[in-house]
């Protein structure tokens, strides 16, 4: 047994899995304010990497700016989708609104191959030393700030939706949209900000994805590792979703040991999450953390 | 019931200033089609509680919706007539700018979010709030509601009456000029229903509120409120002083049940004689 290799794939497994988790609250975030199953959530990480990527390289800002910048226009950029795009599509079937989110992963996939080439790109360096040693581990600086952007993320997720009227207002949206009207809750608006912030922080994950791999359309399958980490967790629940990140992240770095060490079968890595998938929801067909609803008879 | 009651023959109530709430003439319609509400009429003075009665259907909770504008969440529509407040008109508002003017329905069923705390109920309530008073809006509403205070669970597990209660509160922290409530006593206990009767009383004299209510416990409603419509199918039928409509003769056998030596037996009523027998 590799010890260091196991510890340090369990390492790696908390960071990516952090990430995943990030970009399965946001996922989470539209389906809960405005039941869109978003098939483009791994784009926005996509475009929101690609944009900091030009905004660093083509116009030589320090990373402090492009990054805020990029923020900015991804607010714009979901605020704008969900205007456009699915607010006429509200009251129709499932399937329609499926349908245009699929085609709008497709249509910006190929849209930033068009416009900054098939082949990845690393994002110039952003930090003096690149790896510095935690408890005797060798971790590389980029990963520390990804896992300390995800945990930021994630607190201030809880922050907005326990002490801010704005996030009250989407978990009563979320719940009942007749009665948010009549607490005075504009529900278009409460859809257009809940894909605003879940571009944002896609968009955010995307970045840290981006400058530890480099930028390229790979970027994009974090939208479908997305669906395994939400189904563990239960569709609903912000909280499942960041385990259920956690959980994904941990069960492919670990069976990937296991694979290394013993199996050689090569492609466990990305399967062992569906198979752990398909187990629990044998045992919890609402996920781990999927609410039912609280009846009163 | 034909007999319109004349506008209360000793009401020095109305006032020749003009009312909060103005319903005029207004005709309701859902999905294009189904005509619910036919010209339906009734004011609000400032400041007063005001009941709506009638049978299940005749159109008392969408007459509040037209007020509201919840209307337009359920596909329905004011097509004729209007609706003013404090002499702005309102019918074709969004639900959500409505209550920025003031007005806040209290719906059917309380429909508090279950999933949420007490606190985070009423904290919602002042949504359309800018100021730094909700804390003590807060205050104010547990000093009316003590109980919700000590109730630290989500909402969706409090009992009936304390989830009124909690709806109602919620209301208060909109600082609304007019309430709307709909069947506040629904599915509570008698003694329930007067606790929570005697709190719409005291919101009323205490805050100045101005209440317009439907009810299905028509005695409770006319004890509390200063004037009275009852409607059927659509229309307002009858109109006028709570006192009025409380001595009322159609007004009892038909909502508030007969009295001592006139109760009418039930053998009598044709309906009930028709009705098959299992026995």
């Amino acid at each position: 047994m590799d010890w260091s290799l196991l510890l340090q794939l369990t390492l790696n497994g908390l960071i990516v899995g952090a990430l995943y988790g990030v970009v399965a609250m946001s996922f989470v975030l539209i389906y809960k304010a405005s039941q869109v199953v978003n098939f483009a959530q791994g784009e926005f990480l996509l475009v929101g990497a690609w944009v900091c990527w030009w905004l660093l390289t083509d116009w030589q800002l320090p990373f402090w700016a492009g990054f805020l910048f990029t923020l900015a226009f991804m607010t714009l950029f979901g605020m704008i989708l969900q205007v456009v795009v699915l607010r006429p599509l509200i009251g129709e079937p499932v399937i329609s609104v499926i349908m245009a989110t699929i085609g709008l992963g497709i249509f910006f996939q190929a849209l930033m191959k068009w416009i900054f080439g098939v082949f990845a790109k690393p994002f110039p360096p952003i930090f003096a030393a690149e790896q510095v040693s935690v408890f005797g581990l060798q971790v590389q600086t980029v990963y520390l700030m990804s896992l300390g952007i995800s945990v930021l993320i994630m607190a201030g997720f809880a922050w907005f939706f326990t002490a801010s009227k704005h996030g009250l207002a989407m978990r009563a949206t979320a719940f009942d949209q007749q009665v948010a009207q009549s607490l005075g809750v504009s529900v278009p608006k409460v859809f257009a900000m809940s894909w605003a912030i879940s571009a944002v922080v896609s968009s955010v994950a995307g970045v840290v994805v981006g400058v530890v791999n480099g930028v390229s359309s790979a970027l994009s399958f974090y939208g479908i590792k997305v669906f395994p980490a939400v189904i563990l967790g239960g569709l609903d629940s912000v909280v499942g979703a960041v385990l259920g990140g956690l959980i994904v992240g941990l069960l492919e770095n670990w069976a990937q040991y296991i694979d290394a060490e013993w199996l050689n079968w090569g492609n466990m890595y990305t399967i062992a999450p569906f198979y752990a998938l398909i187990l629990i929801l044998l045992v919890k067909p609402y996920g781990l953390f999927g609410t039912k609803n609280i009846e009163r008879v | 019931m034909s007999a319109a009651l004349e506008t209360a023959v000793t009401a020095p109530a109305v006032a020749p200033a003009p009312p909060l709430l103005e319903v005029n003439n207004i005709e309701v319609v859902y999905n294009d089609v189904i005509l619910v509400l036919r010209g339906l009429s009734l004011a609000v003075p400032q400041g007063r509680i005001v009941a709506l009665l009638g049978a299940n259907g005749a159109g008392k909770s969408t007459t509040l919706k037209a007020i509201s504008g919840l209307l337009k969440t359920e596909e329905g529509e004011v097509t004729r007539g209007e609706v003013r407040f404090g002499g702005e008109r309102i019918d074709g508002t969004d639900p959500h700018l409505i209550v920025r003017k003031g007005i806040f329905q209290v719906m059917e069923g309380r429909r508090l979010i279950a999933d949420m705390t007490c606190l985070e109920n009423l904290r919602l309530g002042a949504f359309t709030r800018s100021d730094n008073e909700v804390k003590r809006d807060i205050d104010m509403v547990y000093s009316y509601f003590p109980r919700l205070k000590e109730r630290t669970g989500l909402a969706g597990y409090l009992s009936g009456g304390e989830q009124q209660m909690l709806a109602i509160g919620r209301a208060l922290m909109a600082r609304p000029k007019l309430i709307l409530m709909d069947e506040p006593s629904m599915g509570l206990s008698p003694l329930l229903v007067k606790e929570v009767f005697s709190i719409i009383r005291k919101l009323n004299e205490e805050l100045g509120i101005t209440i317009l209510l439907v009810e299905q416990n028509a005695r409770m409603a006319l004890s509390v409120a200063s004037y009275g419509y009852v409607m059927e199918q659509g229309k307002v039928v009858l109109d006028g002083t709570a006192e009025a409509l409380a001595t009322n003769e159609d007004v009892k056998e038909f909502y508030l049940g007969g009295h001592g030596a006139e109760r009418k037996s039930f053998k009598n009523l044709k309906s009930y004689k028709r009705r098959k027998r299992w026995l």
